[in-house]
Formats: C-alpha cells, sequence, structure tokens
C-alpha cells in the first residue's frame, strides 16, 4: 500500500489515527471491499501457486478422454483434447493477472505525468494535449488494442503497451481535473514564489495531493484491462496458445457448445466474472473509503 | 441564438478535429506501422520484383503525406480503397455490415432505454430499500462483464439448456422482420446487460438529484398530487443526463458489437474489423474503424445538441 498523503493529520484529533490508518480502517468495515479482496486473493493466489496444487498438468492432452463430463476424476470436465478443465482454470489466471496489472500500471504512470502536465500547464499545452486524448478516446479500446496489435504483431508486451496507453487518457482526464482544483491553492503559489522548478512543483507539490483519485481510478482500470486483456484474448490477440487462459479456453471451445459441451466454457466464463466482479468491488471500496 | 450557432460551430469543429487525429492513427496503424504491405501479402519467399510491382499498383511506395492525403479524399468521395482479400472495393462491405450492426443494435437500444430508465427511476424511489439495492448492484455487476462472458453464459442457458433462442444470429434467408427480430434477441441481451448498468445508475443519481431539488420541494409543498410532482418536475430534469450517457455508450456498444458479432457469427460492421484484422486486409480494417469514428462522432454531438436543446442554461455555459 501506497501511503495517503490527504491534509496533515491534526494533533487534536482525538481518536489519534492519522489519515492512512483512517482509510485503512473504513476498508476493513466495508463489506463491499472485503468480499472483493477475498476474490482476487483467491484468484492471486491461484495464479501463484495453481501450479503446484492443479490436479492436473493443464497442458497434458488426453485425448481417449477428451470431452468428458464433469466427474470425480475431472471436476470440470475435460476439453476437445482431453486437458482438465478444472486444473487450467486454476492456471488460467497467471497471465491475465500478469498482463493487466502491468498494462494498469503503465496507463497509472503514463496518465498521471499526463493529466499534471496538462493540469498545470493549462492553455496551449492542454488544448493540444487534451484534442488528441480525446481522438483516443472516440473509438472502443478493444478496436484500438485491435488495429495497434494486428500492425505491431502479438505479444504478452504488445498488449499490455496498448491497453496501458489506451487507459492513459482517461487516467489522464482524471488527474487532470483534480489538477485544476489542486493548482488554485496556496501551496501552490507559494511554491512558485519560492521559484520552484514546475516539475518540482508538479510532482513533489502537487502530486502527493492527488494520490486519491489516482488511486481510484486505478483500481476502477484494473477492472476494465482484465475486460480487454479477457476480450483480446478471446478474439485470439491476446495471450496465446497453448498457455491456459480464460478468453483462450472459450474462443477455441465454443463451436462446440451447439453439441451440449457446456463445461469446456462455463467456468472459464465464471472464472473471469468473478475475477472483474472481484475488482470491481474492491475499486468500490477504495472509492467509499477515500470519499469519506 | 447567436449563442446557440457558436455552441453549434465549437462542437461540429471539435468532432473535426477529432476525427483528423483518428484518421491519422488509422493510417499510422494501418499503413506506416506494418511495414512492407506487398511483401506482408505475398509472403517471405516471393520475388523482390513481384513485392516492388504490388507495392506500386498499391500506391504504397510514394511519400506517406501524398499517401494519407489520397486515402483520405477517396474516403471522403466514399471511395474506401480495395480489399487486399476480396480484390473488390471496400465500401460495399462497409455499408452492408454497417446496416446489419445497426439493426443488432437498434433492438438492444430499443430494449435498453426505456428497461434501464425505468430501473433507475424505480430504484431512485425505493431509495436504500432492497428493490434499489438489487437493481443498483445487478446493474453494476453486469455492466463490468465483458460481453462474451455474459454472452457466454445467456448462450449456455436459453440457446443449449431452455433452447428457446437460436444460438447464432445467422438467420435463414429471405427471412422476413420477425425471424429477424427472433434471431437478434440472443445476440442483444449481452449489450442490454452492459448499458442497463450505466443508463440506470446516471437515471437513478438524477431521480436522486431532481428529487431532492428545491423545485421538487416546491411542487410538494404546494400541494401537487405525487404523481404530477414525479411526471412535470422530477423526470424532465432527472433524464437531462441519461440522454448523454446513451449517446456516449454507443461507442462502447460498438466496442461490444466487434465480440459479440465474433461470438454470434453475424455479418455486422464488427465482424468484419474483426475479419479484417484476421486477415490483416488494412484498407477494410481502416474503413471500418474510421468509419465506426463517425458514427461515434455523429451520435455525441446528437446527444450535445439534444441536451443543448432541452436543458437552454448549458448553452450559454463555457465547454468545461
Amino acid at each position: 500500500m501506497s501511503a495517503i498523503p490527504t491534509s496533515s493529520p491534526t494533533p487534536d484529533d482525538t481518536r489519534q489515527r492519522g489519515p492512512l490508518a483512517e482509510v485503512l480502517f473504513s476498508l476493513l468495515r466495508s463489506g463491499t471491499f472485503l468480499t472483493g479482496l477475498v476474490i482476487v486473493l483467491f484468484w492471486v493466489g491461484c495464479a501463484l501457486f495453481g501450479e503446484h496444487f492443479a490436479p492436473y498438468d493443464p497442458l497434458a492432452d488426453d485425448i481417449i478422454n477428451a470431452l468428458a463430463p464433469p466427474s470425480a476424476a475431472h471436476w470440470f470436465g475435460t476439453d476437445q483434447i482431453g486437458r482438465d478443465v478444472f486444473s487450467r482454470v486454476i492456471v488460467g489466471s497467471r497471465d491475465i493477472l500478469t498482463v493487466a496489472p502491468l498494462a494498469t500500471l503503465l496507463a497509472a504512470v503514463a496518465g498521471t505525468a499526463l493529466g499534471l502536465i496538462t493540469g498545470y500547464f493549462r492553455g496551449i499545452v492542454d488544448d493540444v494535449v487534451s484534442r488528441i486524448l480525446e481522438a483516443f478516446m472516440a473509438i472502443p479500446v478493444v478496436i484500438v488494442a485491435l488495429l495497434a496489435i494486428v500492425a505491431l504483431g502479438t505479444s504478452k508486451t504488445t498488449v499490455i503497451v496498448v491497453i496501458g496507453l489506451s487507459f492513459a487518457p482517461i487516467i489522464a482526464r482524471t488527474v487532470r481535473s483534480a489538477v485544476l482544483a489542486e493548482r488554485e491553492l496556496d501551496y501552490v503559489a507559494a511554491a512558485q514564489l519560492r521559484h520552484e522548478s514546475a516539475l518540482h512543483t508538479m510532482f513533489v507539490e502537487i502530486l502527493p495531493n492527488v494520490i486519491p483519485p489516482i488511486l481510484v481510478e486505478t483500481t476502477v482500470r484494473l477492472g476494465y484491462a482484465i475486460f480487454a486483456v479477457a476480450t483480446l484474448s478471446f478474439m485470439g490477440f491476446g495471450i496465446q496458445p497453448p498457455s491456459p487462459d480464460w478468453g483462450l479456453s472459450i474462443s477455441s471451445n465454443y463451436g462446440m457448445i451447439g453439441g451440449g459441451f457446456w463445461w469446456t466454457v462455463l467456468f472459464d466464463a465464471l472464472a473471469i466474472a468473478s475475477l472483474v466482479i472481484g475488482v470491481n468491488l474492491v475499486a468500490d471500496g477504495v472509492h467509499g473509503a477515500l470519499n469519506d | 441564438m447567436l449563442a446557440i450557432l457558436s455552441f453549434f460551430v465549437r462542437r461540429v469543429s471539435l468532432s473535426l478535429v477529432t476525427l483528423f487525429l483518428l484518421s491519422i492513427m488509422v493510417f499510422l496503424g494501418g499503413q506506416v506501422l506494418p511495414g512492407n504491405v506487398g511483401r506482408a501479402i505475398l509472403g517471405p519467399f516471393a520475388d523482390q520484383r513481384a513485392v516492388d510491382a504490388l507495392n506500386h499498383t498499391l500506391g504504397v511506395d510514394r511519400p506517406l503525406l501524398t499517401q494519407y492525403a489520397t486515402w483520405i479524399w477517396n474516403f471522403v468521395r466514399g471511395d474506401m480503397g480495395t480489399s487486399y482479400i476480396f480484390r473488390s472495393p471496400v465500401a460495399p462491405f462497409v455499408i452492408d455490415a454497417l446496416g446489419n450492426s445497426m439493426k443488432l443494435a437498434a433492438v438492444a437500444f430499443v430494449l435498453v432505454v426505456p428497461i434501464g430508465i425505468l430501473g433507475g427511476v424505480v430504484a431512485a424511489l425505493n431509495l436504500n430499500r432492497p428493490l434499489d439495492r438489487i437493481i443498483s448492484l445487478g446493474g453494476l455487476s453486469v455492466t463490468v462483464l465483458p460481453e462474451f462472458v455474459t454472452g457466454i453464459i445467456l448462450i449456455l442457458i436459453f440457446g443449449v439448456w431452455l433452447r428457446w433462442l437460436p444460438i447464432s444470429a445467422a438467420w435463414p434467408r429471405d427471412a422476413g422482420f420477425f425471424t429477424q427480430l427472433y434471431y437478434l434477441i440472443l445476440p442483444s441481451l449481452p449489450l442490454f446487460l452492459v448499458l442497463f448498468g450505466y443508463i440506470a445508475r446516471m437515471a437513478r443519481s438524477g431521480m436522486i438529484e431532481a428529487l431532492d431539488s428545491d423545485y421538487t420541494r416546491t411542487a410538494v409543498l404546494k400541494g401537487l398530487p405525487w404523481r404530477t410532482v414525479i411526471w412535470r418536475h422530477v423526470l424532465r430534469n432527472a433524464l437531462l443526463p441519461t440522454i448523454t450517457v446513451i449517446a456516449t455508450q454507443t461507442g462502447y456498444l460498438i466496442g461490444g458489437l466487434v465480440v459479440i458479432e465474433t461470438l454470434f457469427r453475424y455479418q455486422g460492421i464488427g465482424s468484419l474489423i474483426f475479419t479484417a484484422a484476421r486477415g490483416k486486409d488494412f484498407p477494410m480494417l481502416e474503413s471500418g474503424i474510421l468509419t465506426i469514428g463517425i458514427v461515434y462522432a455523429v451520435a455525441t454531438l446528437a446527444a450535445d445538441f439534444l441536451y443543448s436543446v432541452l436543458n437552454p442554461r448549458i448553452r450559454l455555459g463555457s465547454d468545461q
């Protein structure tokens, strides 16, 4: 957890808690946050250690037992080449939980820098950059990503960079509006009177005060990053075979659900659903705790 | 009047700037980043002379600025270039696909706008009661899910287990209006779910704000019946922001179409883009994306105007 510097704690605070403790305390009381956290931690656990407790090798095929319905031997059944769906669902959390958070991190860093610059300098810099960012936001992320990935070739790095850069404008917009309000305050004027450089004023003076909105927006973006990575994988432009991945598994198996092989897609779909909802519950909790 | 006109001019020019930047991005992505187009089409073992000749025929050996100018000028005149894969003009494909997508989007919109608004209004009128919780939490949960995930689950429920609806949107040839509609219900449901949460949330918060306002209190205190207060005073003010949200969602709706049309094998603009992307058919891909950009820009403009006509207050305000 990074520190949440808001206003400095007043000495006469009777409860003797700093702002960080205050936020943590209200997070721990939030049922939404805790529910989300449990779900997310479960999948993080699967991503980190899944390989060790998955009952089968997620890549091992077994043609004789292909498309077997759920049973005691294969809890979630097997897919079209006999791979154990349960093991693939568990290990399938790994790639998406690497790619999505890294993309979000990139978006947060790039978006914060852009937001600080546009909000601080305003004027022509703001106008030019904001128009460019608006153009970016005018097309759905999935389509921007599709274009870029087709042009650059599919790889995890491309997916991270493309999603990161597509989300940066949205974070930039949030940061910009927070900075616009912040820069009218006395401490910014004081820094300018001390002849601090613009860089110092932006990153040392203003940045710590706009961390809460950045944190909220970043958590929300993480949910959308998972959404985007899963969708790209489903369309064949994200995580590549033979990696076990939820979106990819659905795309390679959904052609057969007309035949009633529901177990080859249902569990992957539920896994994506639970992870996305978990992250959004966490985001909701963080939002609530920081806006109390 | 002058204020309306200047608002109009500013909004339209803003959209044009956005579209211009988008076209540059599409051009860069479709024609500069991929590198040697002739080589990509003919493969790594083709003769260099054949590659050069193809590049010359396609016009990709000219200076970038010339290429961009020609491309955009042709696009504006309705010539979207020649598909690498089909070796025939792109425009008819795009127009056909756009028409199909509009059908699908229309079904989703016709379902979601009234139901979403109704959901939000009902939630606001039952603020913090169980019904509100169910609508708000349920709406929020389905909104954040990828369309293909809700799509798969809906296909399993209504197509595979209950067998009520066809699992593909490809209707039989010469199908009539109602048959087409029947085939479009299942594909439109995931889009419905994504949009429902947004629309209901906006309608709910607009309602809460309007219910809390001075004019509502005045209306109640002067003895108007509750029903009149809601219809004449609250709803009118509450639904303004919802209109904007509905229009902004067009973009997301189209993004969702790419996935939904792929999942349901429907020949719309989304699956056109998807197929073009898979086949590296750049003229098709570029035209598809630019078309979507234009649709989005027009929808946003329309929403802005509708909003400003309904709410004179923002016409005179700044654009912030």
